[in-house]
């Protein structure tokens, strides 16, 4: 029997994956085929989106971006008739075309990701799923736990990097009545989907690390804290919530054990500063997530006052497969003081965005061409941007760069939760500071004063300089309130929000002196020093700029060269995406 | 009477949300999942719920405000019959949102976080829809509309719109 599996991560239902599954289970139902039909996770391929999967005795056949059309095609000719299309295949036992995304990376976290169904605890099982934990229950203490995860040198994937050993280890020493974990769920750094995809693919491995880690730290209640705008990652996690509580793995007395535990979810509410931990904890209190002072740090008192210890999604997942491997084998991969892999959300100027799981120590350029296949159309590679509003961007000239805690610490970035943004040419700099800049303004509680208006004086400054107004004073200004805003903020949003500003003044200095001394853009991006004109020579006249026009500012008849008229024109750029033919240019 | 029944209809709506609420009270810590049932139940949180809510959680209705506010997924004004939300993470920025933001608000004549005059559409920001690989991308309702230039984003307006004129002519 033929079993076929579609990709229907929340990327796969957004590139029509739905329609692609129904279609292919209509198929199949109404002509009564020995087929099963099943959907799964992410297996990282975002841009091959959609993906389907069809496993016979002999091979495994992965088609990419099937449509409906596509779909009844492969289900006639495939199923039903074993002729294999192909030219649509990218992997199988005679095909590969996708070496070079896949050779490179490790997988840990990813380890079940697209490849089982999520909403099966029966599949999870198969692949060793529940085993760490009923080890971990009959041979192992909680500080051997705590000592195993240590040895292995995993640390915080949430973007702080804390060793997650010596984490556990402060949670479990205090006496307490009551103590809780926490998985933070709460990815909110635009560009970063690394947790959403795990929680989609593989729920189960989740909260097997958060039952090992309650053990640890003697912990009998747990919530994970998941962001309210990933419905499909909370369902999942629902139905795998359910199967655990009916075949007794959370409840009381665990796999015979003495160990009681139970779990649920909390939807957040949309705070980014909820990512921060006492502020998360706030908020599953039901307030508003205002962060607080810390000492107490939450492993003394946390979540209503108990000791608590919160970690990452990806962290969590990582857990199981240290338990069953070993601490050894987890910390054979990485650097020095950097064990492991870590997963990356790909995407910006790059030809294959997606998923991907390296092992530290990779260096950037490795993961820019090696694995996502260079730079996306004709521009040419200026950085990448990593960490989110909380990092910054390293140029390409330090593409050497390893993937290491301390190693990009020292750029002034950070490692961060794992969104990688590529970034060409045609990307302004001080205008990607603006937008993070922008982000952190908006997201700041507002009850540090220097968060709450230094980030906003710092905004304005970008934005000056975006206009071509700025003062010969604002460099340095701007150095200024960031150092301020970094030793005057209580948690990380604010002590880490000039970072993208200060990591493009440190390697990108020259843009922001074009725009404040020559009043220019050298990416031609910020709309007040760009003007528009049309190139007389290749304008044929098809009217498409002028119909994208919104004020008017274009003129010209059918077949005849048109002509901007700069004085109406708001430079939105719309001309200049309208035109096939290149005859829009910015100066 | 017609008006009866519908005053009837509601109150056995109010009454069966309160049954809700009161279960889910049953936690501590839950005025959060509270207000996200309320807004489930109305599209947005009614002034008269949050005093409810206050009475049921003994909660102060100007601290529950507070927490409204705090948090950017409730409302307190009710939705258009379309809801755009436009993807500002930042592959979708670099790949140029801001143009398509920019043709939304000239096409529909409002702002991010307003609702269209004749209720048919509501324009929201998101961080991150989450579809990289498609930037940029607008979500209308639950369907995902990726790779956007000007004219596919005028040409799904208008779909939507033709839609709402085929529905209210029925």
């Amino acid at each position: 029997m033929k079993k076929i599996s579609v990709g229907l991560g929340t990327c796969g239902f957004s590139a029509g994956g739905g329609q692609v599954f129904n279609a292919i289970k209509e198929l199949i139902d109404n002509n009564n085929i020995d087929a099963e039909v099943k959907e799964t996770g992410c297996n990282g391929m975002c841009y091959k989106e959609t993906l389907v999967e069809i496993k016979d005795e002999q091979d495994t056949y992965l088609y990419a971006k099937v449509s409906v059309d596509k779909a009844g095609k492969i289900v006639n000719e495939h199923v039903l008739n074993d002729r294999p299309i192909h030219d649509w295949i990218i992997k199988s036992k005679d095909i590969s075309t996708e070496d070079s995304f896949l050779k490179k990376q490790t997988r840990i976290v990813l380890r079940n990701c697209g490849i089982i169904d999520p909403n099966s605890i029966d599949e999870y099982m198969a692949r060793d799923g529940y085993s760490a934990i009923q080890t971990t229950l009959n041979h192992h203490s909680p500080v051997e736990v705590i000592d195993i995860i240590s040895r292995s040198g995993l640390r915080g994937r949430g973007g702080g990097g804390f060793l997650t050993g010596l984490k556990w280890k402060l949670a479990h020493e205090p006496k307490s009545d009551k103590k809780y974990i926490i998985c933070n769920a709460d990815e909110g750094d635009p560009g970063a989907f690394m947790d959403r995809s795990v929680l989609e693919g593989d729920p189960h491995s989740v909260i097997e690390g958060m039952m090992i880690a309650a053990y640890a730290i003697g912990a009998d209640e747990g919530f994970i804290y998941a962001r309210a705008e990933y419905p499909l990652a909370i369902k999942r996690l629902r139905v795998a919530l359910r199967q655990c509580v009916e075949r007794g793995f959370l409840g009381n007395n665990i796999f015979g054990s003495k160990f009681n535990f139970t779990l649920s979810i909390k939807e957040g509410a949309g705070a980014f500063v909820c990512g921060e931990e006492t502020a998360l904890m706030a908020s599953v209190e039901g307030k508003r997530g205002v962060p607080r002072l810390r000492p107490p740090f939450p492993a003394q008192s946390g979540l209503w006052g108990k000791p608590t210890s919160i970690n990452n999604v990806e962290t969590f997942a990582n857990v199981p497969w240290i338990m069953i491997n070993g601490a050894d084998a987890f910390a054979s991969y990485g650097t020095e003081n950097s064990k492991g892999t870590k997963v990356f959300a790909l995407a910006g100027k790059i030809k294959k965005s997606g998923l991907v799981e390296v092992p530290m120590g990779m260096t950037i350029n490795e993961i820019v061409f090696d694995i996502g296949g260079g730079i996306k159309g004709n521009g040419i590679f200026k950085g990448v941007q990593m960490g989110g509003p909380s990092g910054g961007c390293i140029p390409a000239s330090m593409g050497d760069l390893r993937i290491d805690y301390n190693e990009i610490n020292k750029t002034g970035a950070i490692m961060g939760s794992g969104g990688l943004i590529v970034l060409d040419d045609s990307t302004c700099m001080v205008d990607i500071a603006k937008f993070f800049l922008n982000f952190t303004q908006l997201e700041s509680c507002g009850k540090c004063t220097f968060c709450r208006i230094g980030t906003k004086r710092m905004l304005e400054i970008l934005e000056r300089l975006t206009e071509g107004k700025g003062k010969l004073t604002d460099l340095v200004l701007l150095e200024d309130l960031a150092g301020k805003i970094k030793q005057g903020s209580l948690c990380g949003l604010g002590q880490t929000a000039p970072n993208p500003v200060l990591t493009t003044l440190k390697y990108f200095r020259h843009e922001y002196e074009e725009h404040l001394h020559q009043k220019r853009c050298p990416a031609h991006q910020c709309p007040s020093l760009i003007t528009f004109s049309i190139i007389p020579e290749n304008c044929k006249g098809c009217c498409l700029c002028l119909k994208a026009c919104a004020v008017g500012a274009i003129t010209g008849s059918k077949k005849e060269v048109h002509i901007i008229d700069e004085k109406k024109c708001i430079k939105c750029g719309k001309c200049f995406d309208a035109c096939r033919l290149n005859a829009v240019q910015k100066n | 009477m017609a008006g009866d029944a519908e005053l009837i209809e509601e109150q056995k709506e109010i009454h069966s949300f309160k049954l809700d609420l009161i279960n889910k009270r049953r936690q501590s810590g839950s005025l959060i999942t509270l207000l996200q049932s309320a807004q489930d139940s109305y599209g947005y949180i009614p002034e008269k719920v949050i005093y409810y809510i206050s009475e049921l959680v003994a909660i102060p209705a100007a601290e529950i405000y507070g927490v409204i506010t705090f948090y950017s997924q409730f409302r307190l004004k009710p939705m258009g019959e379309n809801i755009i939300k436009i993807c500002e993470g930042t592959a979708c920025y670099v790949n140029g949102a801001k143009t398509v933001l920019s043709v939304l608000q000239d096409e529909l004549g409002i702002s991010v976080g307003e609702t269209t005059d004749d209720g048919l559409f509501t324009l929201q920001s998101v961080a991150c829809l989450g579809c990289c690989s498609l930037a940029p991308v607008i979500m209308i309702n639950n369907d995902t509309h990726g790779n956007l230039v000007t004219e596919k984003i005028r040409a799904i307006l208008k779909e939507y719109k033709v839609l709402h004129k085929a529905g209210s002519s029925n």
